[in-house]
C-alpha cells in the first residue's frame, strides 16, 4: 500500500468532520481513501502554473439583495422540527468548553 | 395507467378535452405504482391524499390550453424539499424530517399545476451511482431488475422509465440525472449551471449541483424544464438568462443540418465498452446523414476530470453536510453524556458508508497542509478543463459522447469499490465541473440494457441540444421502445 | 532589561442594518428566542444565503473611514466549525480577499501623535446565543446572521495605551459614520486582544498570549498592563511565556490562565460557493464617500483654529457624531461656541448620564439650546436663571415663552435699575460709611439688598456698574 494516508490520519480527520470510526470500519475505510487520494494526486501531472483557481460557474457577478427585513414567520415551525426545545429554545447537553467567544 | 405510450401533449389534450379529469389521472398513476413499484422500488413516498386533492381542486377550476403542464403527475427526487411532505435525501439522518418550506422548483411545478405524486429514492444525499447508497432500498433498473438504475437520481429514472410518472425531477452533480437516464433508456437534462434555482436543493456540492427533469421524450423534457428554470431571487447563483419556451422550438421542421459537432476522441477511449462505442458511433453516422459535420475533437484534461471532481464535491460536501449535527433537526442520536456525543453519535449513526467517505475525503482536501495540494489545484485544473470545453464549442455547435462507459451493471457488483465506481463517472463529471448543459438520451441498446448518448452544449444554449435530440429522436426508435415490466405493461 | 511591547486588536463591530448579512430576518434585539429567525438562520437543508448590499456599503464606509484601500474584487469564504450557535457549521466570513486592507488611525498619546495600521477588515456573519444552566445549554438563534465587520490591527501598538486610543479612535470613527452604534457595553463593538514582549533588539516577536472578558477599554487597558508585567517578569525569571489564553479578572485586575493553546485550530476555509463574487465599483466607492459625514479629527481642528475651543473642549464634544453635529447646529443658530461648548459638555453631558439616554433620545434640540444660550448672551437672563431655562428644554419648552412666561425677564434698564439702588442706599448709609472705610464686603451686602428687592431679576452686571457709580459720588 503506498500509505498516502495512515490510521491515525484517518482518525485526525475523523476528529475535524465529527466521525468516529470503529477499528474494523478503519481497516476498511483506510486503503480505500488511500487508493482514492492516490488518484487525487494525478492532478499533480497537469501544469496548472499561472491557471486562475475556479470555484463557481455561475454566471451572475455582484448580485445583491436591497437591506429590507422580511420576518418569515417560521420560528415556531422552526422550533417544532428540533429535536429538543423548550421555552423557545434549541436545548442541548451542556456546552463546556471555556473558549466560548460570546 | 402507465405513461409509456403517451406524452405531455397528449395527456394535456387528453385533460382540456375532459376525455380524462386531473383526478382520474391521479388515481390511475397510484394504482400503478402500487401495483409496479414492489418490483421497482422507485419511490420512498407518495403524496397520495394531497395529490388527489390538488387533482380535484385543478378539476374544478378546469384546465386551458394555455396551461400545457396542469393536473399531470410528476414526482420528486427526495433531495428537493416539499412543505410539509417528508423529505429525506435517502438518508437516516432525516428519515422523519418535514421540511417547512418548498424548494423553488417545488413552487414552479405547483405554479405550473403540476401534481407531485410522490418523492424518489435516490443515493444518499445524491452520493452515488447505482441507488445502492439509500438508507431505505435499492431501487431497480425498469429493464432489468437484477441491475442498478444508475445514480443518484435511480428513483425518479425508474419511475419515469417504468411507466408510473410521465415526468420527475432530478438532479445532478457529476452526472446524477444522465447516467441513470441512460441506465434506464430515458431522456435527461442536466441544466447550464444556474438555469435552475437549487434553493430548496438539499446541497452537495454547490458548485457542480443542477435540477433538471427526467422524461420519456425531448420535447416533453423541454417542457418540464422551461416551467423549472430562470432567475429566483433565493439563488444569486441562478442566472438572469432569459428562458426560452424550448418545446416551442421542436417540430417537424427541426434539424441538424449543418450543424458542427465535436467527438472527443477521449470519449471513446479505453474503458468505453464497445457495444457503447458502437452505438455512439452509428448516432454519429446518423447525424451525418442528416446533414451535420461531425469532427473528431479532443478533450486533453478530460482523464483528470474524475480526480479533481471529487476533490471539490467530496470539500463541498464535507462543509454542506455539517449542518446534520444532531442540534435542530433531523437525527439526534440517544445515548449521548455530553454535546460532543451528540454531535459524533449523531453523525456516525445518521450517515451512511459513502457520505462518510466523502466526508473524509472532503474533510481532508480542505484541512490544513493539503489545501493547496488537493482543492486549490483540483480548482486550477477546473478552469483547465472548461477551456478545453470552449475551444471544442468555440466552432461546434455540440459535443457528442456516450453518458457512461458501459451500460446498466448488476445490483451489488460494483459497491464495494469506491473507486471503480467513482471512475463510471468520468464522461459526466467534466460536463458539471464546466457548468454546461448536458443532455442524455437513448442510443442503443446492449444485451436488452439501454446505451445514452450524452450532448454537450454551450452555456445556456440548452436549445441546441433539445434540437439536436429531437432531430435524433424522430429518425431513430430507440425510444420508443419500453422495459416489459414483470410482463406487466 | 528592557523590552518592548506588541499588542494587536481584533475589533468585532456590528452593523446597524435592517436585515440580517444573508437572510432577510430583522436584526432586532429584546424580542423572544428566536423570534427573528427563519430557514436560512437555522442552517435548514437547502438554503441558500443572500448579500445584502447595505453591508457591503457599510464595508466600504468602514473602510473609508478608516483609510483603508478597498479590495474591489472580493468574495466571501466559509470558515468551518462545529458549535450549537453555529448553525450550519461555517461561518460564512471573508479570508482570502477581504473587503478593505491597510488603512491606519492616528492616535494621540499624551501628546505624542502616531499612525497605527490596519491589516485588514472584513465583513461575516455573527452566530446565536448559548446560554447555560445547569446540564443543558440553551441556543438562540436571533443574532445568527448580524452583520459583522473585524477589524485587525497591524502589530504597530507598543503600549496599553496606544492600544486604549487606538480602541478610542475606532470607536470615535466607525460611530461618525453611523454604521454601528460601537458600545462595548451592549456587545456592539467586541474586542479580542493578544500581546508580546521581547527584548529591545530581538527581531523575533515574543510569543503571545490572548486576553478574554475585556468588556470595556478600560479594561482592555488594565487586563495589557497586567499582562505586559507578568511576561516581563517571567522573561526576567529566566521563564518562558506559553501561548495561552487568558481570562482577566475585573475585581482583582489580574489576568488568570483559561488554555494553554497547542497548535491552531484547521478551519478549513474555501470560497462560499453559493454566494457570486462582488464587483465593487469606482463609482459606488466614489458614491458613499462622497456620503460621508466629516470626520472627528477634522470636526476638532475645526472647533479649535475657527472657534476657539481648546483641544480638551473639541475632544469632548466629538465623542459622538450625536454631539458633534448637535454643537455645530447649535452655533450655526448663532450661540456662542464656547458657551455652547460648556453646556454640551457640563449640563447636557451631565443630564444624559443622569437619565441614561442618548442625546437623539431626549428632547433637547439645537434651536432651544442656542436660544437659550443667546438670551443669556444678550442679558436677558442670568447664568443662574439659565439653570431653569436648561430643565425647561430638556422638556422640549422653548426658551424664549418659558423665560417670558415665568417672568423669568433679567431687568438690565438703568433707569428703572436706579430708583431701586438710591432706596436701598438710602435705606443703609452704616453699609455706605463702611464702604467709604475700604470695607468691600458692604458691596455684595447692597447688592444683595437689590437683588431681594427686584426679586432676583436684577442684572447683577448692571447692578454693580450702577452701584460703584452711585458710591464714589
Amino acid at each position: 500500500m503506498a500509505n498516502r494516508i495512515n490510521r491515525e490520519q484517518v482518525q485526525h480527520v475523523a476528529g475535524l468532520a465529527k466521525l468516529e470510526f470503529t477499528d474494523a470500519q478503519l481497516d476498511a475505510f483506510t486503503p480505500q481513501l488511500d487508493d482514492i487520494i492516490g488518484l487525487f494526486e494525478t492532478l499533480s501531472e497537469v501544469d496548472t502554473e499561472g491557471v486562475e483557481a475556479t470555484s463557481s460557474v455561475s454566471d451572475q457577478l455582484n448580485v445583491m439583495r436591497e437591506d429590507v427585513a422580511d420576518n418569515w414567520g417560521q420560528s415556531q415551525a422552526l422550533l417544532k422540527n428540533a429535536p429538543d426545545a423548550a421555552r423557545g429554545f434549541i436545548k442541548v447537553p451542556a456546552i463546556i468548553d471555556e473558549s466560548e467567544d460570546n | 395507467m402507465n405513461y409509456f405510450k403517451t406524452d405531455l401533449a397528449s395527456l394535456h389534450a387528453d385533460l382540456v378535452a375532459k376525455k380524462i379529469s386531473s383526478k382520474e389521472l391521479t388515481q390511475a398513476t397510484f394504482d400503478n405504482i402500487k401495483a409496479t413499484d414492489p418490483k421497482v422500488d422507485a419511490f420512498l413516498n407518495l403524496n397520495e391524499e394531497a395529490a388527489l386533492k390538488q387533482a380535484a381542486e385543478i378539476d374544478a377550476q378546469g384546465i386551458s390550453a394555455d396551461q400545457p403542464l396542469a393536473g399531470i403527475p410528476v414526482a420528486l427526487k427526495d433531495n428537493i424539499v416539499t412543505k410539509g411532505m417528508k423529505t429525506t435525501a435517502a438518508s437516516k439522518m432525516l428519515a422523519d424530517f418535514t421540511p417547512v418550506y418548498d424548494a423553488t422548483v417545488t413552487e414552479k411545478l405547483a405554479q405550473a399545476q403540476m401534481i407531485t405524486v410522490g418523492k424518489t429514492n435516490m443515493d444518499e444525499f445524491a452520493m452515488g451511482g447505482s441507488t445502492e447508497n439509500s438508507a431505505f432500498k435499492t431501487t431497480k433498473n425498469a429493464w432489468d431488475q437484477t441491475k442498478v438504475p444508475g445514480g443518484s437520481s435511480g428513483g425518479s429514472a425508474t419511475a419515469v422509465a417504468s411507466g408510473q410518472v410521465p415526468a420527475a425531477l432530478g438532479s445532478d452533480t457529476g452526472g446524477s440525472i444522465r447516467q441513470p437516464a441512460s441506465f434506464n433508456g430515458i431522456v435527461g437534462i442536466k441544466p447550464t449551471y444556474g438555469r435552475v434555482s437549487r434553493w430548496g436543493l438539499i446541497a452537495f456540492g454547490s458548485s457542480l449541483d443542477q435540477i433538471g427533469p427526467l422524461t420519456h421524450g425531448v420535447k416533453d423534457n423541454a417542457s418540464v424544464l422551461s416551467a423549472i428554470s430562470g432567475h429566483d431571487d433565493h439563488d444569486l447563483t441562478s442566472s438572469t438568462q432569459a428562458v426560452p419556451d424550448f418545446a416551442a422550438e421542436l417540430n417537424e421542421a427541426t434539424s441538424v443540418k449543418g450543424m458542427r459537432i465535436g467527438l472527443p476522441k477521449e470519449f471513446l477511449a479505453e474503458g468505453v465498452s464497445d457495444d457503447v462505442k458502437a452505438a455512439i458511433l452509428a448516432a454519429a453516422d446518423t447525424y451525418r446523414k442528416l446533414g451535420a459535420t461531425v469532427d473528431e475533437v479532443s478533450l486533453p484534461h478530460n482523464k483528470y476530470g474524475v480526480a479533481a471532481y471529487y476533490i471539490i464535491a467530496s470539500s463541498e460536501a464535507s462543509s454542506n453536510l455539517q449542518r446534520f449535527d444532531g442540534i435542530r433537526y433531523g437525527y439526534r442520536a440517544q445515548d449521548v453524556q455530553n454535546l460532543e456525543d451528540v454531535y459524533v453519535k449523531s453523525r456516525s449513526e445518521g450517515f451512511g458508508d459513502e457520505v462518510k467517505r466523502r466526508i473524509m475525503l472532503g474533510t481532508f482536501s480542505l484541512s490544513a497542509g493539503f489545501y493547496d495540494a488537493y482543492f486549490l489545484k483540483a480548482a486550477k485544473v477546473r478552469t483547465v478543463i472548461m477551456n478545453d470545453f470552449k475551444a471544442v464549442l468555440k466552432d461546434h455547435d455540440f459535443i457528442m459522447g456516450p453518458v457512461a462507459p458501459t451500460p446498466a451493471f448488476g445490483i451489488g457488483a460494483e459497491i464495494k469499490d469506491p473507486l471503480t465506481m467513482y471512475m463510471n463517472d468520468v464522461l459526466t463529471i467534466p460536463v458539471n465541473l464546466a457548468g454546461l448543459p448536458g443532455l442524455s438520451l437513448p442510443a442503443g441498446f446492449s444485451n436488452n440494457l439501454p446505451v445514452g448518448m450524452q450532448l454537450i452544449g454551450r452555456p445556456f444554449d440548452e436549445s441546441t441540444l433539445y434540437k439536436a435530440g429531437y432531430a435524433f429522436e424522430q429518425n431513430t426508435d430507440f425510444h420508443l421502445q419500453v422495459p416489459t415490466l414483470g410482463g406487466q405493461n | 532589561m528592557n523590552f518592548e511591547t506588541t499588542i494587536g486588536l481584533e475589533v468585532h463591530v456590528e452593523l446597524k442594518t435592517h436585515s440580517k448579512i444573508f437572510s432577510p430576518s430583522p436584526v432586532e434585539f429584546g424580542v423572544d428566542p428566536n423570534a427573528n429567525t427563519n430557514v436560512i438562520d437555522w442552517g435548514y437543508p437547502g438554503v441558500l444565503p443572500t448579500t445584502n448590499k447595505g453591508v457591503v456599503a457599510d464595508g466600504i464606509i468602514a473602510a473609508l473611514a478608516l483609510h483603508a484601500d478597498v479590495e474591489q474584487h472580493t468574495h466571501f469564504d466559509r470558515k468551518n466549525y462545529f458549535y450549537p450557535d453555529n448553525p450550519k457549521a461555517y461561518q460564512i466570513t471573508q479570508a482570502d480577499k477581504p473587503i478593505a486592507h491597510d488603512g491606519w488611525v492616528e492616535v494621540d498619546v499624551d501628546g505624542v501623535k502616531k499612525k497605527i495600521g490596519i491589516e485588514e477588515m472584513h465583513i461575516e456573519e455573527d452566530a446565536g446565543k448559548n446560554t447555560h444552566e445547569r446540564d443543558y445549554s440553551y441556543v438562540d438563534l436571533n443574532r445568527q446572521g448580524t452583520p459583522l465587520i473585524e477589524i485587525v490591527s497591524k502589530p504597530d501598538i507598543a503600549s496599553p495605551a496606544e492600544a486604549y486610543a487606538y480602541l478610542e479612535a475606532l470607536r470615535q470613527r466607525i460611530q461618525f459614520t453611523g454604521i454601528s452604534d460601537v458600545k462595548m457595553e451592549e456587545g456592539s463593538m467586541r474586542v479580542d486582544v493578544n500581546i508580546s514582549v521581547r527584548p529591545v533588539g530581538q527581531k523575533k516577536f515574543g510569543t503571545k498570549t490572548e486576553l478574554k472578558n475585556l468588556n470595556s477599554f478600560n479594561y482592555v487597558q488594565r487586563g495589557l498592563e497586567y499582562e505586559e508585567k507578568r511576561q516581563q517578569q517571567v522573561l526576567m525569571s529566566g521563564g518562558s511565556v506559553r501561548q495561552e489564553t487568558r481570562r482577566f479578572d475585573e475585581k482583582t485586575g489580574e489576568t488568570i490562565l483559561m488554555r494553554v493553546k497547542e497548535g491552531s485550530d484547521d478551519y478549513r476555509y474555501f470560497p462560499e460557493p453559493d454566494l457570486p463574487a462582488l464587483n465593487i465599483s469606482d463609482d459606488w466607492i466614489k458614491e458613499l464617500g462622497d456620503a460621508m459625514p466629516e470626520m472627528p479629527t477634522k470636526r476638532r481642528e475645526r472647533y479649535v483654529n475657527d472657534l476657539g475651543l481648546t483641544d480638551y473642549d473639541a475632544m469632548v464634544i466629538t465623542q459622538t457624531k450625536e454631539m458633534s453635529d448637535f454643537f455645530d447646529a447649535t452655533v450655526a443658530l448663532k450661540a456662542d461656541s464656547k458657551m455652547a461648548a460648556n453646556y454640551l459638555q457640563g449640563d447636557v453631558n451631565a443630564y444624559l448620564n443622569d437619565n441614561h439616554v442618548d442625546l437623539q433620545a431626549t428632547k433637547l434640540t439645537p434651536a432651544n439650546l442656542a436660544g437659550m444660550i443667546n438670551l443669556v448672551s444678550d442679558g436677558t437672563i442670568s447664568s443662574k436663571m439659565a439653570k431653569k431655562v436648561f430643565k425647561a428644554i430638556t422638556n422640549g419648552e422653548e426658551p424664549k415663552a418659558y423665560v417670558e412666561a415665568h417672568g423669568l425677564v433679567q431687568l438690565s434698564d438703568p433707569a428703572k435699575l436706579q430708583p431701586i439702588i438710591d432706596d436701598v442706599l438710602q435705606a443703609n448709609p452704616q453699609s455706605i460709611e463702611d464702604f467709604n472705610n475700604g470695607k468691600k464686603r458692604a458691596v455684595g451686602f447692597l447688592v444683595g439688598q437689590i437683588m431681594k428687592q427686584t426679586h432676583g431679576q436684577a442684572n447683577p452686571q448692571v447692578v454693580n456698574k450702577l452701584l460703584m457709580t452711585a458710591l464714589k459720588h
